[in-house]
């Protein structure tokens, strides 16, 4: 049975947030069952190895190798794990292509989910009550607050993110960039496109 | 019913507010620490990602609404430590003592983080639930949307999609049932699809007429139509 219990034990310690962090980990320090060395490393890992620089690689290379491309949508997971690309929260990948008829958008209306080893820690819009209220029911004014504004007939496909699938889109090839290659590219892609939350970024 | 964090569809949340691409990956120095001490605690084995999601879940309505989004995870994390007797109440209110803890020695080491995070954990288990639907086929999810192992329990079918009429798109192999692995009753292993539903099953007044949504969907959750 859930406990449904109200003197919840969080509410001893310390209200204000970074305090009551704070409380935790030296509680867990003290008794050795963590160890502060691999929190920084773990935030380390977060912070400078893992973001949407990977993601960005991913949709450069479908957009300059078709064979790669059919792949990716074909087996995301094999595909990605070979680029290096694997591990905590993005365990079994699905890439999900953008085209003029259909444009894809994913949430996650229960929690947060999102492909950590493609995209790193979502941005706070994405675990927003807002953003996972509203993505489901009414994608073209959520698109709208991002300042996107689809062509009349493209239909929208929302991906919630219920179980341990995770999502990526791959956005459309801007215009203009038939010369460029894949590093230059990837300069184009911006996390939110990869969310279906913007577009790539045109050559200037 | 579902509960407080089950929020698909709801009116009045107001604008989201996008955030600039180069901004910091945790706005707060301690936003870091609570994800990370999240991530030490569960790897000394004590619950499973579907238990933990179920803490916060449990957080009561207004805790739920009023904390930010790492408040409510190491709330749910001190709730989980003292549920699963990692963790005394009294370790809570005094800070805890020195003595080195029974599970210390499956305390993550810094030199084995890179390894665990690049591990992660799969969901997909080999069943013997025979799969029962394919791809095309029509299909209509339970209603209510409820964990039907547990009253009041953990399930990922959201009440927004109850009832609703779609279609299979794709089958994901077999996945641990969430509705049981969040409460100790073994993992369950059964088919997991990529449902998807015209938006007009879904909202009163969808945005275009060919708009979707696709929802990953446990067999159980689901009744031929």
């Amino acid at each position: 049975m859930p406990h449904d219990d109200h003197n919840h034990p969080h509410a001893l310690l310390p209200p204000e947030p970074a305090l009551r962090v704070k409380a935790l980990e030296t509680i867990l320090t003290r008794k050795g069952l963590i160890d502060p060395a691999a929190l920084n490393e773990i935030i380390d890992t977060y912070q400078n190895k893992i973001g949407p620089q990977n993601g960005a690689r991913v949709v450069a290379k479908a957009w300059t190798d078709p064979a790669f491309r059919q792949a990716l949508v074909e087996d995301a997971t094999s595909v990605v794990a070979d680029l290096g690309y694997y591990g905590r929260q993005g365990e079994h990948m699905v890439v999900v292509e953008n085209t003029p008829e259909q444009h894809n958008m994913v949430v996650c209306t229960l929690c947060s989910c999102y492909p950590w080893p493609l995209l790193g820690i979502p941005p706070g819009w994405y675990k927003s009550d807002a953003y996972r209220a509203r993505a489901v029911r009414e994608p073209r004014k959520v698109l709208a607050d991002f300042g996107v504004a689809l062509p009349q007939d493209t239909a929208v496909r929302v991906w919630d993110s219920t179980a341990e699938i995770r999502y990526l889109v791959l956005p459309m090839r801007p215009a203009g960039t038939d010369g460029l290659g894949e590093d230059e590219l990837a300069a184009l892609v911006t996390r939110d496109s990869m969310i279906g939350t913007g577009l790539p970024k045109v050559p200037a | 019913m579902t509960r407080v964090h089950d929020m698909g569809g709801r009116f009045g949340d107001g604008p989201v507010t996008p955030e600039p691409e180069e901004g910091p990956v945790f706005a707060e120095d301690w936003h870091g620490r609570a994800l990370a001490i999240t991530l030490a605690a569960g790897a000394l084995g004590q619950w499973n990602i579907d238990t933990s999601r179920h803490t916060r879940e449990r957080l009561s309505p207004k805790d739920y609404a009023r904390f930010s989004y790492y408040e409510k995870w190491v709330s749910g994390l001190a709730d989980l430590l003292v549920e699963k007797g990692v963790l005394t109440v009294e370790d809570l209110t005094n800070g805890g003592d020195d003595a080195l803890h029974p599970l210390a020695s499956r305390a993550l080491k810094a030199k084995s983080v890179s390894a665990a995070l690049a591990s992660g954990g799969p969901a997909d288990r080999p069943s013997d639930v025979p799969v029962k639907f394919e791809v095309g086929q029509k299909v209509r999810t339970l209603h209510p949307a409820a964990n039907r192992l547990v009253d009041g329990g953990h399930t990922r079918l959201p009440v927004y999609a109850a009832g609703a009429e779609g279609h299979i798109l794709r089958l994901h192999g077999t996945h641990v049932l969430p509705d049981s692995s969040a409460h100790g009753l073994g993992e369950a292993p059964e088919p997991l699809y990529a449902v998807v539903f015209p938006a007009s099953q879904l909202w009163a007044d969808p945005e275009h007429p060919n708009d979707e949504v696709v929802l990953d969907l446990w067999q159980s959750y689901l009744e031929a139509q």
